[in-house]
């Protein structure tokens, strides 16, 4: 049996899509299923070991869509017979990569964040190996794990108040500078 | 006063009262490699909890990635593991071929096996000498520094850098291996192997330092597994695990090598499994050698290109062993001539954030043993 149908066997109705590339495959999960689907995956699946997880901001991606759509409807010149039904997609991913020891296959759980709510589950209850990942995707998505056992920042300093990786944060940054304030009395 | 002490302590949460102290090492510190910080509490001797804490280097380069094209990003994997900077150029190049579906020819995967191969036993060279400097044996520092100088030289000879090497391309490598390296290989093979000789003869049944270091953080491989790690941190723990036999890549199933293993994940164990395993790199150095005298000398290099690289939509993670374990590049695309997302996956991140399981109950003394055993490059740590 090929992963693509094991993984398929073991997740159920909880596999909301799939897709190859490559030769790596990608899943993606309900977002309230996380735990439970990765949980599965280590138990059923045999993919022991959380290689790493991290964030990605569709952001861009969504509008360059949205023009190139836009653009070929002004091709077109349609009389207006798609018009109203733009579902919005939430804007953030977060992968897992897993990886399974026995049989060396690597999986991509994809689960998808919105906006209005940025919040996950966290995983360090399955693999310790999630602290550090899951500070740095906070730190630098704003994507809040509950549950993690200390959820602050890890690469910018604790009073920072943006999140350098989201697509709308500029590349030269804002001018933000440390201040260590010491009273010297 | 107090004041002044809470606003430094700040990242380390409520101090709880007691008969604690309070010591913070770093991030500029002599002993602490790299901008590394470890906030611990210590009693007596004995540490209590150790808080690493990272970013002092952080460049952002997973941003920076967004913002070049896949030919620019080249230049900066080298100021990940700047101990082998080849290791993630390789990387880097071949998780772009990956993502174009690109096969690259034979030589150049001889080629890359080769450089790889030296960079990982200067990096371990780099490691076992620091270790050994840390714990108070400078000798075999020089024995094996002045090795990996003329490592570097066959560097230089080859991409004009020592360092921050920049080697190859993305389909390729651009040069021949170097007409001195033909007679170099065969002297450097024996003094590189007589100066691991040496060094072992000076360090491993040495009463020092075995009572420095046997016995010293032992981990068990379970809880490596859990805290994910690769490389020789965990094959010293006893998993038998190497990427280059487990997902070969370039062309590490032509050749025979030993992955060495340890026991009890001690320092002692992760200074054997790197001494171990830069022998079996001389050793794979000699076969991909022998593989490359096989082929035609005007065997191509790369692969054609295009100028401008436009992989399809997609992404993809690929993964070598790098000499810290397993380094990954994730790869998202949209299509147009720059990655749309960059991740990156250090090897030694996993592996300090365990450092508090590592080091709790140890001495002072043991943390920097612990520290330099672990080889954590600041520059890979924080991207």
């Amino acid at each position: 049996m090929s992963l693509k149908d094991r993984v398929a066997d073991i997740l159920g109705k909880d596999l909301v899509a799939l897709n190859e590339f490559r030769g790596d495959l990608c899943i993606e999960v309900p977002k309230g299923r996380i735990v439970q689907v990765l949980a599965k995956l280590k138990e059923e699946g045999g993919f022991d070991f959380l290689s790493d997880l991290f964030g990605v901001d569709n952001l861009d991606l969504y509008a360059k869509a949205a023009k190139k759509k836009k653009k070929s409807q002004e091709e077109s010149e349609d009389t207006g017979e798609t018009k109203g039904k733009e579902s919005v997609q939430p804007r953030f991913e977060v992968i897992y990569l897993l990886l399974s020891l026995s049989t060396n296959e690597r999986l991509q759980v994809m689960v998808r964040v919105p906006e209005d709510d940025l919040e996950l589950p966290t995983v360090t209850g399955l693999w310790k190996a999630a602290n550090w990942p899951e500070r740095e995707v906070f730190d630098m998505f704003g994507i809040r794990f509950k549950g993690h056992p200390n959820l602050r920042r890890l690469l910018m300093w604790d009073e920072f108040q943006d999140h350098p990786l989201r697509k709308d944060y500029p590349l030269e940054g804002k001018g933000e500078e440390r201040h260590l304030n010491y009273d010297i009395a | 006063m107090a004041k002044q002490l809470e606003t430094i302590c700040i990242t380390t949460g409520p101090v709880e009262v007691g008969d604690y102290v309070t010591l913070n090492i770093g991030p500029i510190h002599p002993a602490m490699h790299g901008t590394l910080r470890v906030i611990t509490k210590t009693d007596g001797e004995t540490i209590v909890s150790a808080k690493p804490e990272i970013g002092y280097l952080h460049r952002g380069v997973e941003k920076l990635g967004e913002n070049l094209t896949y030919s620019q990003f080249l230049p900066i994997t080298d100021r990940l593991n700047y101990c082998s900077a080849i290791c993630n150029n390789v990387a880097y190049e071949m998780a772009v071929e990956k993502l174009l579906g690109l096969q690259v020819p034979p030589k150049a995967q001889l080629i890359r096996m080769i450089m790889m191969e030296l960079a990982r036993i200067a990096d371990h060279q780099v490691c076992v000498g620091i270790l050994g400097v840390d714990l108070g044996a400078l000798t075999p520092f020089f024995y094996l520094i002045i090795q990996r100088e003329e490592i570097y030289e066959i560097f230089e000879w080859h991409h004009g850098a020592r360092l921050t090497n920049s080697m190859g391309a993305i389909g390729g490598v651009e040069a021949d291996l170097p007409e001195r390296f033909h007679e170099k290989w065969p002297k450097l093979r024996d003094t590189i192997r007589k100066a691991n000789d040496e060094t072992d003869k000076l360090l491993t049944h040495n009463r020092i330092w075995m009572d420095r270091t046997i016995g010293v953080n032992a981990f068990c491989a379970d809880d490596a597994l859990n805290w994910g790690f690769t490389g020789p941190m965990l094959r010293a723990c006893g998993v038998k695990r190497d990427l280059r036999k487990e997902e070969p890549y370039l062309m590490y199933d032509e050749v025979n090598f030993e992955i060495p293993t340890g026991k009890h994940g001690d320092v002692f164990d992760r200074y054997m499994v790197r001494m171990l395993e830069m022998e079996e790199s001389v050793k794979i150095i000699d076969q991909a050698y022998a593989l490359y005298k096989e082929l035609p000398e005007d065997a191509p290099l790369m692969k054609k290109v295009p100028k401008i690289i436009k992989p399809p939509e997609g992404q993809i993670y690929h993964a070598i062993e790098s000499p810290n374990g397993e380094l990954g590049f994730f790869i998202k695309s949209d299509g147009s001539d720059k990655p749309y997302r960059i991740k990156i996956r250090p090897p030694c991140y996993m592996v300090y954030q365990a450092f508090e399981d590592l080091v709790k109950g140890e001495m002072i003394s043991d943390l920097i043993a612990c520290l330099s055993s672990l080889n954590v490059i600041a520059g890979e740590l924080d991207r």
